[in-house]
C-alpha cells in the first residue's frame, strides 16, 4: 500500500471556505499541545487570549489598533504575492514610512497646520516605504536578485537606521536618555476615537485601501497583468506584458502601503519615533500570514487582520499573565502558516491510499 | 600599524576571528547547498539554526556534555527540516511560504524553550585545540590551526561534501534530482528519498551551526541570537554558486565583516569610533552586495541554479 497525492478534479466552494478555518483550528490545537508541554493549561491560555482580545471594550479597541497596520501591510503584500513577488520586507518598509513621517513632522514642516502636515506625513511615509520596496524590486527585475533575501536584508538595515537615529542625531534632548525623538507637535498627531488608541483616520484609510486594491486586482488591466504574471510568468511574457513593470509596481505599492502603516503608528500611537521594536512588534512579518490566510484577497485580509490583531492583543495578555517570552507570537505565526499551507493543498489535492498491484 | 597593532598581528587576529565567526555560516551554507542541489529551496535556515542554538545550549547545560548538546542540536535542526520536506516534497506546498513558516516557528519555539536559560552561563567550554606541528607554520598556522574542534569539523566538511557531490554516485543522484527529476526518476533514482535526505542533512548542519553560536561562540542563550545568520546563509548559497568550496570563501568573508564591525567600533586609536548601529548594517548591506555578485556571476558564467530548484516533483503529472 502506498500514499499518493492526487489533484482534485473539482474545487468545491465549501472546501475553499472551510479549509482555512479548519487549518486554523488544527493549528490552535497543536499550539495548545505546546502550552500543555510547557506546563500551562491550554484552556486557560486560550481563554486569556480570547478575553484579552475580545472580552472587554478596551481589548476590542486594542484589537482594532493592532489590526490597522496589519490590514494596510497585508493588503499590500496580498498584491505582491499575487504576482509571485515575495516581498518579505514590509517590516522595514513600515519603519521607513515612520522615519519619513517623523522627518516631515519634526524637521520639514513642524509649524504647518494639521490639515497640511498630516497629508504630507502620509505622502512622505508612502514614499519612504515605496523606496525601501523599490530597491529589492529593481534588483529583482533588472538583476534577478532574489527578493526574499534583499527585501529581508532591507528590514535589518531599516531597523539599524532607526536605532541610529533615535540613539544619535534625532534623539530628543528632553527624553531622559530614552531612545526617542522629541514628541510630535499636536498638528502632527492623528485624532483618536474617544477614550481609545484607535487612530480612526488610519483605520478608514486601511479599509479604503483594501477595497481599492481589490478593485485594482480584479477589475483593472494592471490587476489582470499582475494575476497572469503570478500564475504563469511565461504566458505573461508571451502576451507582451512587461515583467519589469509588474515587479517594480507591486514592490512600490506594497512598500508604500507598509510605509503608510508606519505613519499611522508614529502619528496615531507613539507621537514620536522610537526604537524599532517599540514601533512595531513585527507587524510586517505577521502581515505575511494575514495576507496568506486571507488567500491573497484584499477583502478577506480585513477579516484576517482583525483576527491577528486579536491574537497580538491576547498574546500580550498571556505574556504578562503567564510569563511567556515575546517571541511566543512567532510560534503562533509559524504553526498557523504550516497548517494553512497544508490545508490549502488538501483543497487542491487529495491523499489517496492505493494498494500496489501485485504483478 | 593598523588601529594600534602591528599590521601582521592585526591581519592574523582578524583572519583567525573571521574563520571562527564564519563557522556557523559555513555549516549552514554547506547544508543549504545540499538541499538546493536536490531541488528544494529551504528558507527556514534561520528557524533551524535557532532551534539548534537553544537545543545545544539546553542539553549542554543539563548534561554538561558539549558533544551531546551539539549532536542533539543537529538533530533538532534535522527534525524541523523534515517538516519542510513533508510540506514541500510530499505535499508540494509553496516552498517560500513553508520556509518562512519554519523560521517563524523556530524563532517562537526557541524563545519559549530558552526563556529559562536567559542569563545563565554554561559550566563548560569547548577549548581551542591547536594542532601540533601545523600550528607552527608561520602566518597560516595561528590562523588555521589554533581553533576548537568544531571549526576543524566545518573545515573538514568542505572537501568531504565537495567530493561526495562531485565525485560519487550519490552526488550524481543528488544533482540529477535537482536538475531533471523526471529523468532521474526514469533512471531509477528515488527522487523523494534523495530530496528528503538532502533537506534533512541541510537541517542537521543548520542545527550544528546554531549550536556553535550558543555553545561555543557566545557562549550564552539570547533570544533571537541568530539575528539573520540563517538569511545570510541563503545569500551565501547563491554566492557560492552551490559549490561547497566557494562556501568556505563566502563564510570567511562574512566572518571578516562581523569581526571588523567590532574592531571599528571603539573610539581611536583602537577603532574608528563609528556608530555601532551603522556598523551593524554592514553584514546586511554586504549580503545584498554578495547576492548581486553571486547572481551576476551565475548569469554571466551560465551556471544555472539547479533547474528544478523550488519546483515540487509530481510523478503522475508527466
Amino acid at each position: 500500500m502506498r500514499v499518493r497525492v492526487e489533484k482534485r478534479s473539482t474545487l468545491s466552494r465549501w472546501m475553499t471556505i472551510s479549509a482555512p478555518i479548519l487549518s486554523l483550528a488544527l493549528a490552535l490545537l497543536v499550539i495548545a499541545l505546546v502550552f500543555w508541554g510547557y506546563g500551562i493549561s491550554p484552556l486557560l491560555a486560550y481563554k486569556r487570549i480570547f478575553m484579552g482580545a475580545f472580552g472587554s471594550p478596551y481589548g476590542l479597541s486594542e484589537t482594532m489598533v493592532k489590526a490597522t497596520p496589519l490590514m494596510i501591510c497585508g493588503v499590500g503584500l496580498a498584491l505582491a504575492f499575487k504576482a509571485l513577488v515575495w516581498n518579505i520586507g514590509a517590516e522595514g518598509q513600515l519603519l521607513m514610512g515612520a522615519v519619513a513621517a517623523t522627518w516631515v513632522a519634526l524637521y520639514l514642516l513642524p509649524d504647518a497646520p494639521a490639515a497640511v502636515l498630516l497629508p504630507c506625513m502620509f505622502m512622505a511615509g508612502f514614499l519612504g516605504g515605496a523606496i525601501w520596496g523599490l530597491i529589492p524590486g529593481i534588483l529583482k527585475a533588472k538583476l534577478r536578485a532574489n527578493e526574499v533575501i534583499t527585501s529581508l536584508m532591507m528590514v535589518y538595515i531599516a531597523s539599524e537606521l532607526v536605532n541610529y537615529l533615535v540613539y544619535g542625531p534625532w534623539k530628543g534632548p528632553g527624553e531622559w536618555g530614552f531612545p526617542y525623538t522629541t514628541k510630535f507637535p499636536p498638528s502632527a498627531q492623528l485624532p483618536r476615537l474617544l477614550g481609545t488608541r484607535i487612530h480612526y483616520p488610519t483605520l478608514i484609510l486601511a479599509l479604503l485601501l483594501a477595497v481599492l486594491v481589490y478593485v485594482l486586482v480584479m477589475r483593472t488591466k494592471l490587476g489582470y497583468e499582475i494575476r497572469v504574471t503570478g500564475e504563469n510568468p511565461e504566458a505573461a511574457r508571451y502576451a507582451g506584458m512587461s515583467y519589469f513593470k509588474t515587479v517594480v509596481l507591486v514592490m512600490l505599492i506594497s512598500g508604500g502601503l507598509a510605509g503608510l502603516a508606519g505613519v499611522g503608528e508614529v502619528a496615531g500611537i507613539h507621537h514620536r519615533l522610537r526604537y524599532p521594536q517599540g514601533i512595531s512588534p513585527g507587524y510586517g512579518f505577521t502581515a505575511i500570514i494575514v495576507a496568506w490566510l486571507g488567500r491573497l484577497n484584499p477583502l478577506a485580509v480585513i477579516l484576517t487582520s482583525l483576527l491577528f490583531g486579536g491574537l497580538l492583543v491576547g498574546g500580550d495578555a498571556i505574556q504578562v499573565a503567564l510569563g511567556l517570552p515575546v517571541a511566543t507570537i512567532n510560534l503562533f505565526n509559524g504553526v498557523i502558516l504550516f497548517f494553512v499551507l497544508g490545508g490549502e493543498l488538501l483543497t487542491r489535492y487529495k491523499i489517496a491510499l492505493e494498494r500496489r498491484r501485485e504483478d | 600599524m593598523i588601529l594600534g597593532q602591528p599590521a601582521h598581528q592585526f591581519i592574523m587576529a582578524v583572519l583567525w576571528a573571521a574563520i571562527r565567526a564564519g563557522t556557523p555560516l559555513l555549516f549552514g551554507t554547506l547544508g543549504e547547498i545540499y538541499a538546493e542541489r536536490s531541488g528544494v529551496l529551504n528558507l527556514g535556515v534561520e528557524g533551524m539554526m535557532i532551534m539548534g542554538a537553544v537545543t545545544g545550549f539546553g542539553v549542554t547545560l543539563a548534561t554538561g556534555n558539549i558533544w551531546l548538546g551539539v549532536a542533539l542540536a543537529a538533530l533538532a535542526g534535522g527534525l524541523l527540516a523534515l517538516v519542510h520536506a513533508l510540506l514541500s516534497v510530499t505535499l508540494r506546498a509553496n516552498q517560500v511560504v513553508s520556509g518562512l513558516a519554519l523560521t517563524m516557528f523556530g524563532l517562537g519555539m526557541s524563545g519559549l524553550l530558552g526563556k529559562r536559560y536567559v542569563g545563565t552561563p554554561l559550566p563548560c567550554r569547548l577549548r581551542a585545540a591547536p594542532i601540533p606541528m601545523l600550528e607552527d607554520i608561520p602566518f597560516l598556522g595561528p590562523i588555521l590551526f589554533q581553533h576548537d574542534p568544531l571549526v576543524y569539523l566545518s573545515l573538514f566538511l568542505v572537501p568531504l561534501l565537495w567530493f561526495v557531490l562531485s565525485k560519487t554516485k550519490a552526488g550524481i543522484s543528488i544533482r540529477s534530482v535537482g536538475e531533471a527529476p523526471a529523468t532521474a526518476d526514469a533512471l531509477g533514482v528515488n527522487v523523494f528519498l534523495v530530496r528528503y535526505l538532502c533537506v534533512f542533512l541541510g537541517g542537521l548542519l543548520a542545527g550544528l551551526g546554531g549550536a556553535y553560536l550558543s555553545v561555543v561562540y557566545a557562549p550564552a542563550w539570547i533570544e533571537g541570537m541568530t539575528a539573520g545568520a540563517g538569511w545570510i546563509v541563503i545569500a551565501l548559497t547563491i554566492f557560492a554558486m552551490w559549490s561547497p568550496t566557494r562556501a568556505l570563501l563566502g563564510a570567511c568573508l562574512f566572518g571578516g565583516v562581523k569581526v571588523l564591525q567590532y574592531r571599528l567600533q571603539p573610539p581611536p586609536p583602537e577603532g574608528l569610533g563609528i556608530s555601532p548601529n551603522l556598523l551593524a548594517m554592514l553584514p546586511f548591506i554586504f549580503t545584498i552586495i554578495v547576492l548581486l555578485a553571486g547572481t551576476g556571476e551565475v548569469i554571466r558564467k551560465r551556471i544555472g541554479a539547479p533547474s528544478a530548484l523550488g519546483i515540487p516533483y509530481a510523478r503522475e503529472e508527466k
